[in-house]
């Protein structure tokens, strides 16, 4: 089982890692083709993206609309900085809910694993009323009462 | 302090497993200095010096009962970063058993093709 790995760094970076099966072409394909973005990129079950805008080039833009069909949504807007095809990529990129959220800095990278992907992506930690916010969404449904424990933390 | 306010020193505070074994040792109840210092082998004033660090992130409060200054979690604090952690935890985890998925039924890469 490929399981996210999910950790802060410091006071302003979370990092995420996770392997995948396939090798790093595809998952590099996968995060810079609109058409592969749009099935995958949509949090919780019941959720479309219906514009994916995703300019794959330094300067390049990056407009990810969702919705759940009833009526609750929200976009995210963004710029690519660098693209080293298939092993790196860096963008910022904020969260309209509906007042744009302070820029999220993300780097990804992609290195063989064995025939398959290990990626790592290192995100700026959102302020604390952008984290209240982004609790507020209609995303927040999708995190059911699956509050991690205290003992989780150790 | 509001529990909305600088979560950020609050992440920091967690940052060190001292602070979270001292965290953990307090969710089971209140707890003095000396108490929380025995199961580990560093200095009492090292102790007290990680508990300023919890108690400026607004993480523990210390209540007075007579000469004695036993510290408690703040629950409200941990379960916001908690779950705005368990949200991110939950959607990434989502996005990308989905991304397993659409991975397995693109083609291969051709040969040439990767560097």
């Amino acid at each position: 089982m490929n399981k996210l790995e999910l950790k802060t760094e410091g006071d302003t970076h979370v990092i995420a890692r996770r392997r995948f099966a396939a090798p790093p072409e595809l998952v590099y394909r996968a995060h810079t083709d609109p058409a592969i973005v749009q099935k995958w990129l949509l949090g919780p079950e019941g959720w479309t993206m219906p514009v994916c805008i995703n300019e794959a080039r330094p300067g390049g833009k990056i407009r990810y609309e969702w919705s759940n069909g009833k009526g609750a949504g929200f976009y995210l807007t963004g710029e690519y900085l660098e693209l080293e095809p298939y092993s790196r990529i860096v963008h910022v990129e904020r969260m309209h809910i509906p007042d744009a959220t302070p820029d999220n800095h993300v780097e990804t990278r992609f290195e063989p694993d064995g025939a398959g992907t290990l990626m790592t992506m290192r995100m700026t930690l959102p302020d604390a009323q952008t984290r209240a916010a982004m609790l507020a969404t209609g995303m927040e449904g999708g995190m059911e009462a699956s509050y991690a424990r205290l003992d989780a933390l150790v | 302090m509001n529990a909305g306010e600088n979560l950020d020193s609050a992440f920091s505070a967690l940052a060190d497993p001292t602070r979270r074994a001292i965290l953990a040792r307090l969710a089971k109840g209140e707890a003095t200095v000396n108490e929380l210092a025995e199961p580990f082998e560093i200095t009492q004033p090292a102790i007290s010096q990680h508990l300023k660090v919890l108690e400026d992130a607004g993480l523990i409060v210390r209540r007075v009962d007579g000469t004695r200054r036993p510290r408690r979690l703040v629950k409200a604090r941990i379960e916001v970063m908690d779950r705005w952690l368990a949200m991110l935890r939950k959607t990434l985890e989502q996005n990308y058993d989905r991304l397993d998925q659409v991975l397995a039924a693109l083609p291969p890469p051709q040969k040439g093709e990767s560097r």
